[in-house]
C-alpha cells in the first residue's frame, strides 16, 4: 500500500465513521431537561406481553398506559378508564374511557383498541388467565365503552388490570395489540407519557424516550402507577451499563443522573460522595428463594423438604446478599411480602431458624436414602450465587449428598423446566428470587401456587395451598382476604412449597441535582426534575 | 501476486465454512433456552415451548443449519431472537465503536512499543532493557479491566480529565471522539504493548549482530539510522507478524475493555447476545469475527512482500 491509497482508504474508514447516526446523540433544543438513568439491565426487547423481564415493563410503563394503576397503597386507582359500573350479581362490567385520549401516532384511544390488548395480555399472564377461564364476553359497545361479561365474579379484576407485575395490562393499537401473544411486536406505540424513540434504540447500550406532549395526565397527583403521570423533563436516556463499577463512577462524576440498583458493596462509596443520594428503591424489597423439586427423590417426600426448611438460617442468606447493614434484612417465616396487609408468620415459627440438629433428626427420620442433590446455581447472578453457597453448605451439614451444578442463568432458566429426572438432565433445586410486589397476594404470584403440574417450576402439588388461594380469589373482604392468606402460609410452610431465604431490600442512587425520586416496586420517572 | 490474492481469497471460503459449522454446532449443543429467557419467571412450560416453536428452535439440526446457511449465502444474517431487529443492523450500530477502539489501540500500541522494543535491544542488558521488559511482563501480567478500573479512578474521578464511560462518534469532533477512547485503548493496549516491544526487543537483537548492521557503523552511520532505517526494516517480518497475531488479542481484550468504559461495540454485542442465547447475533458476530481475523492476516502476509522485497508469491 503505497501513502495515497493508506490515506484514501483512512479517509473511506472516517466517512463510514461519520455516516453512522444511530450513536450520535440527537441535536436537542436549547435547554432541554435530560435525565439519563441507568436500568437495572439491558433493554433487550420492547415488547412487555412477550417479555415480561422487568427491564421490560418499566420502560413500557412510560410509553404504554393502563386503564387502571395501583397506588403506593397498592390499591387499583382508575388511570384511562374514567368510570366503571358493575352489575349486583358482579358479572358484568361496564367500563368507558377518559375523553381525549391519543397514541403516538396520533389516532385516538377506542375500545376496539382496549378489547385486543387486554386479549393479548390474558394470554401471558396468571391472573389474566384465570380471567379468561371465566369470561363470557369482552366487546367494544362503542368508541369510549367496554363491557367485559363474566361467567362468576371476579373480585379482584381492578386489581388484575392495575397490578405491578409483569406482564402488565398496558393498551396498545388495535393492529399492534392483535398481535400473537408468543410472537414480538415491532411497532412501540402507546398512549403513555412518553414517547419510545426507535430509531435511537441500540439494544445493550442506549434507549431514549422523549415526552409525549399530547398525553393528558390525570388531575390527582401521581402515586406509583395512579394519579398524573407529570413528566418533568424533557428526555429520558437510559445508559446500559451491565458493569456496576462503571456505574457508580459514571453517577459520582456527573455523567448519569440516576441508577436503578448499586450493589450494596459500592453503597459505602457513594454515600461518602456530596452530589449523590443513596436509598431504598423498593419499601417491597425482594425474597430470597431456593426451590426443590417435588417430583423425585428426596424432595418428593414432605419431611424431606421440611428437614431443609428447619435447617436453613435465613441470617446466613442474608448477611451473604446484603452484608453487615442490619436494617436491610429481614427474616421471613412465611411467603408474603413483610409489611403488607396480607402478610403472615402462620404456620412458619420453625422456618429458617438453623435448626441443623432437628433438621437432621427429621432427615433421619425420613429414611433418606442418599440420593445426590443436583442443587443449580446460576453463577452470573449475585443473589443466586451468595444463595447457592449457602445452601450448599446447609446441606453438608444437614447430610445430604451434594451435586453442587454452577452454571449461568440462561442455563438455570432452561434446566428448570425440565421434568425429566435429576439424572437424567433434570434437577432437585435451584436459585432464584422473587420481587416483594409479587409476593404481596397470590394474584401475580406463581411461585406459591401448588396445583402440581400447573405449577411453577418444582411442580408442588399441595391442595391445602391451592384451597387458601382460591378462597383468597373469592374473599369479598380484608378480614376474609387476611384469614384465607393465613391457611395459605400455613400449609405452604408444612409442605414447603418453597424455600423462602429470607427478605432484603435493595438501593437506588442519585444525584443531588435530581428531585421527585419515590421509593417502588418500579423506576416511576413522572414527577422526576433535574435542575 | 494476483493470483495468490485471488487463491488466499478462495480459500477463506473454506475456513469461513467450517467456522459457521463450528459456530452453529457448538451453540445447538451448548445449554440454555432463549424461549426460557424470554417468557421470563412467570412462565409456564406450556408458554416457554409455545415461545420455542414460535421462533423455529424445535426443529432439526439439519433444517436450522440448512436454512441459516442458505441465508447467509445470501448476505442475510438473520433477524435477533430478543430485538427482533435485523443481526446486520445491531452489527452495523456496534461497528464504529469497535473499529475506533482497535485503531486507537493499534496505533498507540505500536508508536509505545517499537520505539521501546528497539531501546531495549539497542541497551540490552542495561537498566533500560530491564525496566522496558519489566513494564512487558506487567503489562501481560495485570488483568485487562484491573487497569481499566485504575485508569477510570484516577484520570476520570480524581483528575477530571476523562470521561468515566461512553463512546461519542467521531461525527460529533475529533476531540470528544478521542477523549472517551483515550482511557479504554490505553488499557486495552498494554497487553498489545508488553507483546510487541518484546518481540521488537528480540528480533532487533538478532539483527543488531549481523555483519551489515556493523558495516553500517563503520562507515560513520548516525545510531538513529542504524537503529530505525537499517535494522528495523529487516526486523520488521516478525514485529508485522505478530501485530497480526495479536488482532486475535484485541478481539479478545475489547470484550472486557468494552464492558469497563461502557462502550456500545461489537464486543459487548457479543457477550450479551451469549449470555441470553441470541443465536443469529452470535453467529453473526463470531462470524464477522473471523473473517476479519482472515483478512488482517491476509493484509500482514501481503505486506511481508513491501517490507522484504525477496519474499514473492
Amino acid at each position: 500500500m503505497d501513502r495515497r491509497t493508506f490515506l484514501k482508504t483512512t479517509a473511506a474508514l472516517g466517512a463510514a465513521g461519520v455516516a453512522s447516526p444511530r450513536l450520535a446523540a440527537p441535536a436537542l433544543a436549547q435547554g432541554a431537561k435530560v435525565l439519563r438513568f441507568v436500568p437495572q439491565a439491558n433493554l433487550a426487547n420492547f415488547d412487555p406481553i412477550w417479555g415480561t423481564q422487568y427491564v421490560v415493563r418499566n420502560a413500557g410503563a412510560l410509553v404504554w398506559d393502563m386503564l387502571y394503576g395501583v397506588d403506593s397503597t397498592l390499591t387499583p386507582q382508575r388511570q384511562m378508564v374514567e368510570s366503571e359500573e358493575v352489575t349486583d350479581n358482579g358479572l358484568t362490567w361496564t367500563f368507558r374511557l377518559r375523553d381525549g385520549l391519543r397514541f403516538h401516532d396520533g389516532e385516538p384511544v377506542r375500545a376496539a383498541d382496549v378489547v385486543p390488548s387486554l386479549t393479548r395480555w390474558m394470554a401471558r399472564d396468571p391472573i389474566g388467565g384465570m380471567i379468561k377461564a371465566i369470561q363470557d364476553e369482552l366487546t367494544a359497545v362503542d368508541d369510549r365503552t367496554f363491557r367485559w361479561r363474566l361467567k362468576k365474579p371476579f373480585p379482584k379484576l381492578l386489581y388484575a388490570l392495575g397490578k405491578t407485575n409483569a406482564p402488565v395490562a398496558f393498551i396498545m393499537p388495535e393492529r399492534i395489540a392483535k398481535t400473537d401473544p408468543f410472537t414480538q411486536i415491532s411497532e412501540y406505540v402507546g398512549s403513555g407519557p412518553m414517547r419510545f424513540r426507535r430509531d435511537e434504540w441500540v439494544p445493550g447500550a442506549r434507549a431514549a424516550f422523549e415526552t409525549f406532549k399530547d398525553y393528558k395526565p390525570r388531575e390527582e397527583p401521581s402515586s406509583w402507577l395512579a394519579g398524573g403521570k407529570r413528566m418533568l423533563v424533557d428526555r429520558v436516556e437510559w445508559v446500559i451499563m451491565p458493569d456496576t463499577a462503571t456505574a457508580s463512577a459514571a453517577l459520582q462524576n456527573g455523567e448519569v443522573d440516576w441508577w436503578e440498583n448499586p450493589i450494596a458493596d459500592l453503597v459505602p462509596l457513594l454515600r461518602k460522595n456530596p452530589n449523590v443520594v443513596v436509598d431504598i428503591a423498593d419499601p417491597l424489597g425482594n425474597i430470597g428463594s431456593f426451590r426443590m423439586n417435588h417430583l423425585y427423590p428426596p424432595f418428593d417426600n414432605p419431611k424431606i423438604r421440611q428437614a431443609v426448611l428447619v435447617g436453613m438460617n435465613q441470617e446466613d442468606y442474608m448477611r451473604a446478599l446484603v452484608g453487615d447493614d442490619d436494617s436491610l434484612w429481614k427474616p421471613l417465616p412465611g411467603f408474603f411480602t413483610p409489611g403488607t396487609a396480607l402478610y403472615s408468620e402462620a404456620g412458619g415459627a420453625m422456618i429458617g431458624k438453623g435448626d441443623i440438629k432437628t433438621a437432621q433428626r427429621l432427615l433421619k427420620e425420613a429414611g433418606y436414602k442418599g440420593e445426590k442433590v443436583v442443587c443449580i446455581v446460576a453463577q452470573d447472578q449475585p443473589i443466586t450465587k451468595a444463595e447457592g453457597d449457602i445452601t450448599a453448605d446447609l446441606l453438608k451439614q444437614i447430610g445430604f449428598e451434594v451435586d453442587f451444578v454452577a452454571t449461568d442463568w440462561g442455563t438455570t432458566g432452561t434446566r428448570r423446566a425440565s421434568k425429566a429426572p435429576p439424572s437424567q438432565g433434570g434437577w432437585n433445586m435451584f436459585h432464584t428470587w422473587h420481587t416483594g410486589a409479587d409476593c404481596i397476594n397470590p394474584a401475580g404470584y406463581p411461585a406459591v401456587r401448588a396445583n402440581g403440574d400447573k405449577a411453577w417450576f418444582g411442580w408442588p402439588n399441595l391442595p391445602a395451598v391451592e384451597a387458601g388461594i382460591a378462597e383468597w380469589f373469592d374473599a369479598a373482604d380484608p378480614a376474609a382476604e387476611k384469614a384465607a392468606i393465613d391457611k395459605t402460609n400455613a400449609a405452604a410452610c408444612e409442605g414447603a412449597v418453597y424455600a423462602p431465604t429470607g427478605f432484603f431490600l435493595g438501593y437506588q442512587a442519585w444525584r443531588k441535582n435530581v428531585k421527585g425520586i419515590v421509593k417502588g416496586p418500579l423506576n416511576f420517572t413522572w414527577g422526576v426534575s433535574k435542575a | 501476486m494476483l493470483g495468490y490474492i485471488g487463491r488466499r481469497v478462495l480459500a477463506t471460503i473454506p475456513v469461513m465454512a467450517v467456522v459457521g459449522l463450528f459456530v452453529f454446532s457448538l451453540l445447538y449443543l451448548s445449554p440454555g433456552d432463549p424461549a426460557a429467557i424470554i417468557a421470563g419467571d412467570q412462565a409456564t412450560p406450556e408458554d416457554i415451548e409455545r415461545i420455542r416453536a414460535s421462533l423455529g428452535l424445535d426443529r432439526p439440526f439439519l433444517v436450522r443449519f440448512g436454512e441459516w446457511a442458505w441465508r447467509i449465502l445470501h448476505g442475510d444474517l438473520g433477524i435477533s431472537i430478543f430485538t427482533n431487529l435485523p443481526v446486520s443492523t445491531l452489527i452495523g450500530q456496534r461497528v464504529e465503536p469497535t473499529v475506533s477502539l482497535m485503531l486507537v489501540t493499534l496505533v498507540f500500541a505500536i508508536v509505545v512499543a517499537v520505539p521501546l522494543g528497539v531501546l531495549a535491544a539497542w541497551k540490552a542488558g542495561s537498566l533500560i532493557d530491564r525496566l522496558v521488559m519489566g513494564l512487558a511482563v506487567t503489562g501481560f501480567s495485570v488483568p485487562v479491566f484491573v487497569v481499566g478500573y485504575i485508569l477510570a479512578y484516577v484520570f476520570a474521578l480524581q483528575l477530571g480529565w476523562l470521561p468515566v464511560q461512553g463512546y461519542t462518534p467521531i461525527a460529533q469532533g475529533l476531540w470528544p471522539w478521542l477523549a472517551n477512547l483515550i482511557l479504554p485503548s490505553v488499557t486495552l493496549g498494554l497487553v498489545y504493548i508488553a507483546l510487541i516491544a518484546r518481540v521488537t526487543r528480540a528480533t532487533m537483537l538478532d539483527v543488531l549482530n549481523q555483519d551489515y548492521v556493523r558495516t553500517a557503523r563503520a562507515k560513520g552511520l548516525a545510531q538513529r539510522h542504524v537503529l530505525f532505517v537499517h535494522a528495523l526494516k529487516n526486523a520488521a517480518v516478525p514485529i508485522v507478524t505478530v501485530i497480526g497475531i495479536g488482532i486475535a488479542l484485541l478481539i479478545g481484550g475489547a470484550v472486557v475493555t468494552e464492558t469497563v468504559f461502557a462502550i456500545p461495540g461489537l464486543g459487548r454485542l457479543t457477550v450479551d447476545a451469549i449470555l441470553r442465547r441470541d443465536y443469529p447475533v452470535i453467529q453473526g458476530v463470531v462470524l464477522l469475527f473471523s473473517f476479519t481475523y482472515v483478512a488482517v492476516n491476509l493484509a500482514i502476509d501481503l505486506l511481508y512482500t513491501v517490507l522484504d522485497p525477496r519474499i514473492r508469491y
